[in-house]
């Protein structure tokens, strides 16, 4: 036992006990093929199951820690990307999942797509292939577990910016 | 006096627990009644079509590809059976077989995926983690095929990329031993399940005049009695050589939509076994011109939820004119705007899933034709990319 710790460090220290054990995620299809999405759900699924790390898919914004994205950008789902990450309760994590999400991937260059989800928010953990493996999502989730332990902030708050980035809309690229 | 009373309408969407992707729907609604559907798309556009004419031929197959993750195979059989009909060649008979077996595939992993989505639908989350379980035996099969489990690019303009050996043959077959065993449990359970009949029975029922003036393609259509399969009216690829049994019922409701599905997944059984007995030997590939002769083609192929459309538009040049994707979830959402009204809410959803929606696959941009004005509405990228950002802000 430390004598020299105050109370607010236990309570820290319980706080990233609870959440390491019981992280909560949501997911947003942005604008994905779907390939990724039945990737997501198959890893929820029996052979893969991830909720043996405590991590539930769940349909509320309010009550999710992690907002797993699929998918580039479009323009008509970017503003409801940013309102489903501003409903989460802080501190919020986020994950991408697939080269979309982490770059546009196939989509590069079309018209709708704005790109990456970290054009519009800040993203934590990047998780690449088309579609990732069930095993590398696996991967990707634990790997932020692993660094929640060690006392990881968020992307946002590191950064400075607890608003998402405005993206200008009429830019050329 | 009495106001006119406002009625009570229901946003559900774009995220919604439901469904994995976005699509809004809005339901006005009298106590539990749903008295109005209307539908909002366009979440996932992603401007496929106009992006895949910046691409060569070759490239625009893996662009086409990603127009939906869980029928990938067929949005790129449809593309290559169109540019070999422009091009003037057809894929060797080997390659034409394994199209098919991998079209076959791709049906059982998707049908087994729906079948998973529309029961957690219906509560019964028993079977969506037992219809995925058995799932991963076909993506197996399906990555020692080609390499990937989702978008598996068995595809090549003139052929095919991958090709079946013994080792792999008895490992599909092994496969399939296991798979329709469990289907034959699937089955018992749509037919007789006491609970899942109370969510399904009678529930969404879509007369026979109805799904042809809705214009509904695929399993929702055979559910109605509509006996229309493409591999049938219009053969492609192996199934010239190949009969497949339609399967069809005459109730109309949702447990007749479990039921064709289920079924289907016999005759798609039936049918790996037939391919795979008779796979015919001989080359992969023949050789397609880089550039294409110009020219205009339609390709029709039977996706796992109904009747697929490209139109292909060459322009002699090694990048397409122009190509127009009709995918079937787009007259599906029509039969669902019609049978939700006058249902109760809880049963939405089942209806909604009861279609197999794919909304990636639905998103696609439609410009009418004015010809008041005597107009042209080919559009430029320039001019696209403007409205795009008018419209979507």
């Amino acid at each position: 036992m430390e004598f020299n710790k105050t109370w607010q460090d236990m309570l820290e220290q319980l706080k990233t006990w609870a959440r390491v054990n019981s992280p909560w995620a949501i997911h947003f299809n942005s604008g994905s093929c779907n390939g990724c999405d039945i990737e997501i759900l198959a890893t929820l699924t029996p052979r893969y199951d991830m909720e043996r790390f405590g991590l539930k898919l769940q349909g509320s914004p309010r009550h999710a820690d992690v907002l797993i994205c699929t998918g580039p950008v479009t323009r008509q789902a970017r503003d409801r990307l940013i309102r489903i990450y501003e409903q989460m309760p802080d501190p919020k994590f986020v994950i991408a999942v697939g080269s979309c999400a982490l770059s546009g991937g196939a989509f590069q260059g079309c018209y709708n797509i704005l790109g990456g989800i970290d054009q519009v928010l800040p993203v934590d953990v990047y998780v690449p292939g088309c579609p990732p493996r069930p095993e590398a999502i696996i991967d990707g989730v634990v790997k932020l577990l692993e660094q929640l332990k060690a006392g990881y902030q968020p992307a946002a708050r590191r950064s400075g910016v607890l608003r998402p980035v405005p993206v200008p809309v009429t830019d050329a690229g | 006096m009495t106001a006119e009373r406002e009625p009570f309408r229901i946003p559900i969407g774009p995220q919604h627990p439901s469904l994995k992707e976005p699509g809004h729907f809005e339901f006005s609604v009298d106590g539990e009644i749903v008295t109005q559907a209307s539908l909002r798309l366009g979440y996932v556009h992603r401007g496929i079509e106009k992006g895949a004419e910046q691409r060569s031929w070759v490239q625009a197959l893996y662009l086409l590809e990603r127009v939906c993750g869980i029928c990938s195979h067929v949005h790129a059989t449809a593309y290559c059976l169109g540019v070999e009909k422009l091009a003037g060649v057809e894929a060797p008979p080997r390659a034409q077989a394994i199209r098919s077996l991998v079209a076959e595939l791709e049906r059982i992993h998707s049908h087994l995926l729906w079948l998973g989505v529309a029961a957690h639908e219906a509560g019964f989350d028993m079977l969506f983690m037992h219809s995925w379980r058995d799932r991963e035996t076909v993506m197996n099969l399906l990555e020692g095929i080609t390499g990937n489990r989702v978008n598996y690019s068995a595809n090549l303009l003139g052929g095919v990329k991958c090709d079946i050996d013994q080792r792999l043959a008895d490992a599909i077959r092994a496969g399939l031993d296991y798979l329709e065993e469990r289907t034959q449990h699937y089955l018992d359970v749509v037919l007789n399940d006491a609970l899942f009949l109370r969510r399904t029975r009678g529930i969404g029922v879509m007369s026979r005049e109805d799904a042809e003036r809705l214009g509904v393609v695929g399993p929702t259509a055979r559910a109605s009695g509509v006996a229309r399969d493409v591999r049938v009216d219009a053969p492609y690829a192996a199934y010239r050589t190949l009969p497949v049994q339609i399967v069809t019922e005459m109730a109309g409701d949702l447990q007749a939509r479990f039921i064709v599905r289920v079924r289907e997944l016999f005759e798609t059984y039936r049918l790996i076994r037939t391919l795979l007995d008779t796979l015919p030997e001989g080359e992969l590939t023949v050789r397609i011109p880089r550039r294409i002769p110009p020219g205009e083609a339609i390709s029709r192929v039977e996706a796992p939820r109904g009747e697929l459309f490209y139109y292909l538009k060459s322009n002699g040049s090694d990048q397409p004119e122009r190509i127009k994707i009709r995918t079937p979830t787009l007259p599906n959402f029509a039969s669902v705007l019609v049978l939700t009204v006058g249902r109760q809410l809880a049963d939405v959803p089942m209806i909604l899933a009861g279609i197999d929606p794919c909304f990636s696959c639905n998103d696609r941009m439609v410009a009418i034709h004015d010809t008041g004005e005597g107009r042209d509405r080919r559009w430029t990228w320039e001019q696209l990319r403007q409205h795009g950002i008018e419209v979507y802000r």
